[in-house]
């Protein structure tokens, strides 16, 4: 799974996109949440409130217990903030 | 007519929203977004999803159409460093009568503040900078139109 980081998410964990094999129990985006959140103290930092983030699954926005299914990119980033 | 534009470059209305008026309709609305010097900011930054942000961007601009006759939709957004003063954003409609381009144009300036993935930055004078969080009221505003 490539999983790509945006803003204050990005910064906490240090870059940008990475390239993880998730374990097989992993199959909701919660679950990836909770897994990411142990690979490292930024990643713990990134995701300490799961309720400030949201996500987008192959550039589709998504709620937190979307299923992953057989798609190739994960990001995960703050409420957006354009306009 | 159909046109985002993502812009690492300052934009401006007149450019943005070119052509509009030439759709035989009666009426072009819009809206320009500046950046604000709240507070002793001197600049934003704006970050986005590249990719993603087109195609949600394409996406309201189809909804719009779907919603109201229209002739034409533009949206244009700056990303990187944008001075106080200079234009972030501008959105606008073109039809035939104004309630349509009027209506559309607050339509995709209000979901684009909740839809679209863009992040901003304020930067201030000290050197210091700091994450915009999201506003509740541009949800209020956003699901007026769900």
């Amino acid at each position: 799974m490539r999983l790509v980081y945006f803003a204050a998410v990005r910064e906490a964990i240090g870059v940008a996109s990475e390239t993880c094999d998730l374990p097989a129990h992993v199959r909701n985006i919660n679950n990836t949440i909770d897994w990411l959140a142990g690979q490292s103290p930024g990643h713990a930092l990134a995701f300490q409130d799961k309720a400030r983030l949201r996500f987008a699954l192959d550039q589709a926005m998504v709620p937190l217990d979307a299923a992953l299914g057989d798609a190739h990119e994960l990001a995960i980033f703050p409420p957006v903030t354009g306009g | 007519m159909k046109r985002v534009v993502i812009s690492d470059e300052p934009i401006s209305a007149e450019v943005a929203l070119a052509g509009l008026s030439d759709l035989g309709g009666g009426a072009v609305s819009s809206f320009t977004g500046i950046s604000r010097d709240d507070g002793g900011v001197t600049a934003i930054e704006l970050e986005h999803y590249p990719g993603m942000t087109e195609s949600s961007l394409m996406r309201l601009i189809d909804e719009a159409f779907a919603r109201w006759a229209l002739l034409g939709a533009a949206i244009v957004h700056r990303i990187g460093r944008v001075a106080v003063g200079e234009p972030v954003v501008v959105v606008g409609a073109a039809s035939r009568h104004r309630a349509d381009a009027l209506e559309a144009t607050a339509f995709l300036i209000d979901r684009l503040k909740t839809d679209a993935p863009f992040w901003k930055k304020e930067h201030y004078a000290d050197g210091t900078s700091v994450w915009v969080d999201a506003k509740s009221s541009d949800d209020d505003r956003s699901s007026r139109w769900t």
